[in-house]
């Protein structure tokens, strides 16, 4: 393989390569240093003339004086079944003390789509125990919901407890995670891990980890090094596989690193243009394959920059996931945990996995009745505030009080609190209970009959 | 240099610079928009710009591992679709490769390299000849028919082919490649034709829309209705049900055939329609709602330039189905994304760009598109149109950025989704004082005619209603309901008794969520004699809470979900009559 010693420019993360043979586009490149190390990096653009080189890691100690071999290959990642308990950088390296990965296959880290006409239709309900997610934003498998949350929000905690509680229904069958790790800090990094350890989800994990410090550009590697090794946990060994990707917003600051440093035209906020496209390259890596056993299912989790749910990384991300879980700096201000504000949160996905067949026939209509009361109790609080609460009416002091019910009741669960579906709807119904029948407009009377706690008792009176 | 003097040695075209979806080749003696493949696998590519010796080419396939030196050989034609029988039911890519046939020949990932015809050119049509030998025919003239579904296939003469005088034709089981009828001139002709996309079909004129695309939605067509040939826009942040509503506009909107492009799109949405639409039943004829349907799926992580190219077969196929003499509607979700590949690509160009990156002629490019949009007189005479319904993604909910502000240009409906109203579970989550339609005009007859004379006056009114509600909702902000004059607080009542009985539709429900114009006309009376009748009340002396407590219309929503609602509409409106006549006789 031919060594090139044609470095002419080097700028930020990019080296540029003069009078090569012909390179293939997206191949991968080894740099060798004058010390000997070796740094990888990939072909951005190539012809006759110049071949433009990403550089994985810093570019720190490369000059005109690097050799730089194209080796002829896109970027393959070796997976087996042996990855799961292990901990991998960012590019992919084992970095738990412990052996090479011994691999069964190398797989393309870029993914081909998965044809739509063999997706299967994803509609299997996950218990996750946490009400404000499988009562109001139900997830199923083969979902991608991302968590919308800002800096200093416990989002980490509340993805730990999907990953150690999320369960199908009515089966013992546990995730396997995989989990990558974007730019987060030492110890984001050791609360995951401990937890891990803790509760032994480390047995069926993969974790890859590019911590703060690491080179930015890795993260571009990063969540498809995590997805390809998913996806051959899915449809090749048959598991249903969670993937928790943290932090997407650092992700997306890389992007922008490579797409300044090669001068092109920025879009939105300076974010390249085709963000959304790349973003869809990884979100869209979840889903089912029809006659195939496993699945993947993705919890991406993001900060959103100032809190601003339209800044364009939740914006883009919102257009492609299946919804979003948005977490609330008011309620964590009041100290509710999880600190889930159901009302810009949504889940695509949730009537296909719930109702009779999934879950309960109530699921639905109880879901948007607590919707519906909570948003107009809300909508009082901001009355309130100018006119006082007497000069509120009766009926509106009921639904008022029922947002306040909610939050401390609904919402507000502990870490370590796996409620049942069948309980977060009992749970929904009592507290439904404390407005007059006759304004649960969203709820037929059948059902009413059938749950409202006044008229169970009264069921179970007439029995006894 | 090596290269190009490899080229010059006349060994055809040669790839000199590969960056993404877009490449250089030199020496391809190529025109604008042929389609080229390039390197030894042969990936599809088209030409986007020619520069001196150079030939910029967009590829709709990933490029990677391509290298400068392979080859590229230009077939000199334009982006063409495949038209003739098997077109229904079909599920296409971007660029009309079947996708089932895409799972059969490379398994459930999309590879590259692969080609696949648009249709099938092994199966074999029952063809009709509905011309005889010495009938002269024209261009876009009517000669047989193929029953395809429960739809008739029209086969017609190609509009680029000159007519002529029959010298033979025959009816019979034929493919789609087999000669069926020839002309004088020596010309043959087949069951398909093929038409380059970025090219409008010829018609003989366009006319006025006056005839409304009934979608069994209250809100489109009872107060902001689109016309048959018309087009409209749906902008909305995400999460406000811009995909729930264009999917119930394909599923129920009264045209023969519907053409639904899922343009850079969720691949879990996409399977949702094509695992949905096979089990529907359309509401006229019975027969699965895929049966009507073309759909095209180029999911958000498909190549960019097919999702480019998608919408341009999307409408190429509407008119064709239109040239028949077919009502077709056209969805397009989303816009936004066909935009972005634009723009994606127009930046891998280096052009200078407009507003937000995205390139100069981006309004050109939405407003040639929805032009494509009318109700015709056909070649053939026939009275056919294409709907174009496009959804819009803003950015950040934003609808003064470029896209929807271009579309909005265009576009004669505007249905404003809105995700306020989304998060409280109003759904439809359309916005009923930003939307419009500029079609009530030219409807007007029509709703005289078809509906009831009355109509007219009754939508007048709801929008008055909903209006003062909006006004006076900013005072009970401020003071609270009770402080308002006891006729505004009736006002307030029934705005609420519109937005929830009428506007309101469940699209899960079996029954609501198809509601005909009769029904809507019957809805919407019994709420306006519910406000004459409170009006009327008040004024006498009844208090705003003894209307307001009126129970017979609490059973009013229920109407909704019940198919034969006439008897419990009787029951409600009796009930309504007689308990105002005891309030009011009680004062």
């Amino acid at each position: 393989m031919k060594e090139y010693r044609t470095i002419s420019k080097i700028a930020g993360p990019l080296v540029f390569v003069e009078k090569t043979e012909p390179v293939g586009y997206g191949e991968l490149v080894n740099l060798a240093l004058f010390d000997g190390s070796i740094k990888r990096g990939q072909v951005l653009d190539t012809s006759d003339q110049l071949v433009v080189v990403q550089v994985f890691e810093t570019t720190a100690g490369i000059g005109k004086d690097t050799g730089v071999r194209f080796l002829g290959e896109t970027i393959k990642m070796p997976v087996g079944r042996e990855m799961l308990g292990r901990i991998l950088s960012g590019g992919g390296k084992p970095i738990d003390g412990g052996p090479e990965i011994v691999p069964e296959k190398r797989l393309d880290i870029t993914g081909a789509a998965i044809n739509p006409y063999a997706r299967a239709s994803p509609e299997e309900f996950i218990q996750t125990g946490i009400s404000t997610i499988d009562g109001t934003n139900t997830l199923v498998r083969g979902q991608k919901l991302p968590i919308f949350s800002g800096a200093g929000l416990p989002h980490n905690n509340i993805a730990l407890q999907i990953a150690r509680q999320a369960k199908a229904l009515g089966s013992k069958e546990e995730f396997a995670v995989v989990f990558a790790a974007m730019g987060i800090t030492k110890e984001e990094a050791n609360h995951f891990m401990q937890d891990f350890e803790r509760t032994g989800a480390l047995e069926r994990a993969v974790v890859f980890l590019n911590l703060a410090d690491d080179p930015a550009v890795e993260r571009i590697i990063t969540p498809r090094l995590a997805l390809t090794t998913a996806e051959y946990l899915a449809f090749d060994l048959g598991m249903h596989v969670l993937v928790i990707l943290t932090d997407m917003t650092n992700y997306c600051e890389a992007l922008r690193q490579i797409g300044a440093a090669r001068e092109e035209v920025p879009g939105r906020r300076g974010y390249p243009g085709y963000m959304y496209t790349d973003l869809a390259s990884i979100y869209e890596r979840a889903g089912i394959i029809k006659g195939k056993k496993g699945s993947i299912t993705q919890f991406p989790i993001l900060t959103m920059p100032g809190d601003d749910i339209t800044h364009p990384i939740p914006d883009l991300t919102g257009y492609i996931t299946e919804g979003q879980i948005v977490v609330s700096r008011d309620l964590h201000r009041k100290g509710i945990y999880p600190p889930v504000n159901v009302l810009p949160s949504l889940s695509r996905l949730m009537n296909l996995g719930i109702g009779k067949e999934h879950t309960r026939e109530d699921h639905k209509k109880v879901s948007d009745q607590l919707y519906a009361a909570y948003a107009e109790g809300n909508d009082l609080r901001g009355l309130v505030a100018i006119v006082g609460k007497d000069a509120l009416s009766e009926r509106d002091r009921m639904f008022l009080e029922f947002a306040d019910l909610f939050e401390n009741r609904f919402v507000r669960q502990g870490y370590n609190e796996d409620r049942t579906i069948f309980g977060t709807l009992d749970l929904g119904w009592d507290l439904l209970s404390a407005l007059p029948v006759e304004q649960l407009v969203r709820i037929d009377r059948d059902l009413i009959n059938k749950y409202h706690p006044k008229f169970r008792q009264q069921d179970a009176k007439a029995q006894g | 240099m090596e290269i190009e003097a490899k080229a010059a040695k006349g060994s055809g075209g040669v790839l000199k610079r590969i960056a993404g979806p877009v490449v250089t080749a030199v020496n391809i003696d190529a025109h604008m928009y042929d389609v080229v493949k390039v390197g030894h696998e042969e990936l599809m590519g088209e030409v986007i710009k020619i520069q001196g010796n150079e030939t910029i080419i967009q590829v709709y396939e990933d490029t990677s591992g391509i290298r400068p030196g392979e080859p590229v050989i230009n077939t000199g034609l334009s982006l063409a679709v495949e038209l003739g029988p098997g077109l229904l039911t079909s599920i296409y890519d971007g660029i009309q490769r079947p996708l089932s046939v895409l799972v059969s020949k490379m398994g459930d990932f999309i590879q590259r390299g692969v080609s696949a015809p648009g249709l099938d050119h092994q199966k074999k049509w029952e063809f009709k000849a509905l011309v005889r030998e010495g009938d002269t025919v024209l261009p876009g003239s009517i000669i047989g028919e193929v029953q395809e579904t429960n739809i008739v296939h029209r086969i017609l003469v190609p509009p680029n082919v000159a007519g002529g005088k029959v010298k033979s034709i025959r009816s019979g089981s034929f493919t789609i490649e087999e000669v069926i009828c020839t002309l004088d001139s020596g010309t043959g002709l087949t069951m398909m034709q093929k038409w380059p996309v970025r090219v409008p079909r010829p018609v003989t004129e366009k006319m006025n829309p006056t005839i409304p695309l009934i979608t069994g939605q209250r809100i489109l067509d009872g107060l902001f209705p689109i016309a048959k040939g018309g087009t409209a826009a749906i902008p909305g942040p995400f999460g406000s049900g811009k995909t729930v509503t264009q999917q119930q506009l394909a599923k129920w909107s009264d045209a023969e055939i519907v053409v639904y492009i899922g343009c850079g799109e969720r691949g879990n949405e996409m399977t949702e329609v094509l695992t949905e639409f096979p089990e529907l039943e359309d509401p006229k004829t019975g027969k699965p709602l895929m049966e009507r349907t073309v759909l095209i799926a180029n999911t958000s992580n498909m190549p960019v330039a097919a999702r480019e190219a998608s919408v341009y077969t999307g409408i190429t196929i509407a008119e064709y189905f239109r040239d028949m003499g077919y009502d077709v509607s056209l969805m397009a979700d989303s816009t936004s994304r066909w935009a972005e590949a634009m723009r994606e690509i127009s930046s891998r160009l280096e052009e200078m760009p407009g507003e937000e990156g995205y390139p100069a002629y981006l309004a050109a490019r939405l407003s040639e598109f929805y032009e494509r949009a009318g109700r015709v007189k056909t070649l053939s005479g026939r009275d056919g149109s294409v709907s174009v319904i496009g959804a819009v993604s803003p950015p950040g909910g934003d609808f003064s950025e470029p896209v929807t502000q271009n579309t909005l240009r265009i576009v004669k409906v505007f249905w404003a989704l809105d995700a306020k109203l989304s998060q409280r579970r109003h759904f439809p989550a359309i916005n009923w004082l930003n939307s419009y339609s500029l079609y009530l005009d030219t409807l007007h007859d029509w709703y005289d005619k078809e509906v009831s004379p009355e109509w007219n006056v009754l939508r007048a009114w709801a929008m008055e209603v909903l209006q003062k509600e909006a006004e006076l909702q900013e005072i009970v902000q401020l003071v609270g309901s009770d402080a308002l004059p006891e006729a505004e607080q009736v006002t307030i009542e029934v705005a609420r008794m519109i937005r929830e009985i009428f506007l309101q539709q469940n699209a899960y429900d079996p029954v609501d969520t198809f509601c005909d114009m009769s029904k809507q006309y019957d809805m919407m009376k019994t709420i306006r004699s519910f406000a004459d009748h409170a009006y009327a009340a008040q004024v006498a002396g009844v208090t705003p809470q003894q209307i307001i407590g009126i129970q017979s219309k609490n059973d009013l929503p229920q109407i909704k979900f019940i198919k034969d609602y006439r008897p419990e509409l009787e029951r409600i409106k009796n009930a309504m009559d007689s308990e105002f006549t005891r309030l009011r006789s009680s004062v």
